[in-house]
C-alpha cells in the first residue's frame, strides 16, 4: 500500500533541535522560506500531515531555556513563549496576576492538546478562533519578539494584522508575552459559545475592566471567531467607560457591537447570527462583571 | 560553506537515531523526521495498542503518556520525543495502575469495538490523577477530545465515575490507591 496516497502523512523534511535562540535564528536564516519553527506543534503538525504546509526544515525550539518560565518583571508578568496551555491552569502566578488567561484556558481545545500547545505558538499562529491571541488584546499585553534584526516588543493592539498575519516577520520568534499585573480594582470575565466543548467557538469574548467603586474607569473587550483577527470592540468599550453597569448601559454596549463587528459570510454561521450571539455573550459577561466577577 | 541550513536541507528524510524510555525500558530506533510518534510506536516498536485514528489530533485514539502527561502521539514527531519517557497502553496495563479502570470498563460494557479504549483509558487515568472526585460534567469535559462511535459515552462516564469513587474510598480508608 502506498502511504503517500492513502494516509495523513507529512512531506519529508529535515529536523534541527536548537539549544539556543541564536542557533534557531541562524538555521532559519540559512533555510529561509523552507523553514518553520515548531514548539508544541498542536496546529503545525496537523497542517503538515494534511500537507497544508510542506517546509523542508523544522526547527524545534522547545529545548531553548530562555523561552521558558513565568516571572514578575516590573509591572508585568513575563510569560515565556513555551509556557504550555495546561500551565495556565496550574501555575499560581498566572492565577494571581493574569487570571483572564487562567479563565480562558479550560476552553482551549482538549486536555491532551493543552499538555503540548504553547502560548507563544498560539499567539504566533493568530488563529482568529483561538482564545489566547484575543486575550492578549483584552489584557493590553506586549509580545516580545526576537529575530535577525534584534529584539523588540509589540503591543497586542499592533500585533494582529489580518487572517493568520501578524507583526512577526519571516525568521522571527516570540520569546515571551508580557501581561500587565492584575490589580485589586480590576475585574475580568470570559466565556464562549460553541456547539461542543473543545470545538472552535462560534463566538468568544474576554474582558478586563478597572473600577472605582461600581464605575468603570477603563475596559478592554476582545472578541474571537468573529472576523479575520481577534477584535477589540472599541465602540462598545466607549459606551461603558465612566458608567456603572446597569441594564441600560449593557444594552447600549450591545447595540454598539453592530458598528464594531462585521462577521464574514460563512457556510456554518450567517453573519447576523454571529452578531446576535456576540450581543448575547457580551450581555452575559457584562452582567457578571457588574456582579463583581 | 559548511552551513547548518545547507547540511540540514541535504538530509531531508534521512533517518535519525532516537532514544526513548518506553514502558520503563530503554529503546533506540531509526526514524525519519516526518515519522510521527504513533507510527514509530506501532511500526518500529510493534506496540500496536496505541491506535492511529484521524491522525490530526481530533479523535484521541492515539493518546500516550509523554513524560507523564497525556498527549496525542499523532501530533508529535518521534524526533521531538527523543530522550523522553513514554508510557503506552501496554505499559499501563502491565504495571496494573489502570487495572481497576479496565475492569470497570469491561464490567459496564464501556467499549464495543475497542478502538477508542486505549485513548479513553490514558485520558481517564490522567483525569483521576488530577481530580480525586470529578463530577460527571468534569468527566465528560475531560473526554471531550476522545471519540467513541459505539457506546454513546454513557457507560464510559459511568465506569470512570465508579472508579473515581472507589479510589477515593480506598484512599480515605488508608488503602493507598495508586
Amino acid at each position: 500500500m502506498d502511504l503517500e496516497e492513502t494516509a495523513v502523512k507529512a512531506r519529508a523534511f529535515s529536523y534541527f533541535r536548537a539549544a539556543r535562540i541564536d542557533q534557531a535564528l541562524d538555521a532559519h536564516a540559512r533555510a529561509g522560506d523552507e523553514a518553520r519553527f515548531i514548539a508544541g506543534g498542536q496546529s503545525l503538525v496537523p497542517a503538515l500531515s494534511l500537507r497544508l504546509q510542506a517546509p523542508r526544515l523544522l526547527i524545534d525550539i522547545t529545548h531553548i531555556d530562555e523561552l521558558r518560565g513565568i516571572r514578575r518583571d516590573g509591572g508585568y508578568l513575563r510569560i515565556g513563549a513555551l509556557t504550555r496551555h495546561c500551565e495556565m491552569l496550574s501555575e499560581p502566578l498566572i492565577a494571581e496576576f493574569a487570571p483572564l488567561l487562567h479563565a480562558a484556558a479550560p476552553f482551549v481545545a482538549h486536555p491532551a492538546i493543552r499538555n503540548r500547545g504553547t502560548l507563544g505558538g498560539s499567539v504566533a499562529l493568530a488563529d482568529p478562533a483561538s482564545e489566547f491571541p484575543a486575550m492578549t488584546l483584552a489584557l493590553d499585553a506586549e509580545i516580545e519578539i526576537v529575530g535577525p534584526s534584534g529584539r523588540r516588543r509589540v503591543k497586542a493592539d499592533d500585533f494582529f494584522i489580518d487572517l493568520f498575519e501578524t507583526a512577526l516577520q519571516p525568521g522571527e520568534l516570540i520569546t515571551a508575552i508580557y501581561v500587565p499585573l492584575f490589580k485589586a480594582d480590576q475585574r475580568f470575565a470570559f466565556d464562549e459559545l460553541a456547539r461542543r466543548r473543545g470545538d472552535y467557538a462560534l463566538v468568544g469574548c474576554g474582558m478586563l475592566a478597572t473600577f472605582t467603586g461600581e464605575r468603570i474607569d477603563d475596559i478592554r473587550i476582545s472578541f474571537f471567531s468573529v472576523g479575520n483577527t481577534p477584535i477589540r470592540v472599541k465602540g462598545a468599550e466607549a459606551t461603558l467607560i465612566g458608567s456603572s453597569l446597569d441594564a441600560e448601559r449593557i444594552a447600549a454596549a450591545q447595540g454598539a457591537l453592530e458598528g464594531d463587528l462585521a462577521p464574514p459570510e460563512s457556510d456554518e454561521v450567517p453573519p447576523a447570527m454571529r452578531l446576535h450571539l456576540a450581543r448575547v455573550l457580551l450581555g452575559r459577561l457584562l452582567g457578571r462583571l457588574g456582579e463583581g466577577a | 560553506m559548511n552551513g547548518l541550513g545547507e547540511t540540514l536541507l541535504d538530509e531531508v528524510d534521512e533517518t535519525l537515531r532516537v532514544r526513548f524510555v518506553v514502558n520503563g525500558r530503554k529503546v533506540a530506533c531509526e526514524v525519519a523526521p516526518r515519522d510521527t510518534l504513533v507510527d514509530c510506536l506501532r511500526d518500529k516498536l510493534e506496540l500496536t495498542g496505541t491506535h492511529a485514528g484521524c491522525e490530526m489530533g481530533a479523535c484521541g485514539a492515539c493518546l500516550v503518556q509523554l513524560d507523564g502527561q497525556a498527549v496525542h502521539s499523532c501530533l508529535v514527531f518521534a524526533v521531538q520525543a527523543d530522550g523522553a519517557r513514554i508510557d503506552t497502553i501496554e505499559g499501563l496495563s502491565e504495571s496494573g495502575v489502570i487495572a481497576d479502570l479496565q475492569a470497570e470498563f469491561h464490567r459496564r460494557n464501556a467499549l464495543q469495538c475497542g478502538f477508542c479504549t486505549p485513548g479513553m483509558l490514558v485520558n481517564a487515568q490522567e483525569l483521576l490523577s488530577q481530580l480525586a472526585q470529578p463530577n460527571r460534567d468534569e468527566i465528560r469535559d475531560a473526554l471531550s477530545g476522545n471519540y467513541c462511535r459505539c457506546t454513546g459515552y454513557e457507560a464510559i462516564v459511568d465506569a470512570i465515575d465508579a472508579v473515581a469513587k472507589e479510589r477515593s474510598k480506598s484512599r480515605n480508608a488508608g488503602g493507598g490507591a495508586s
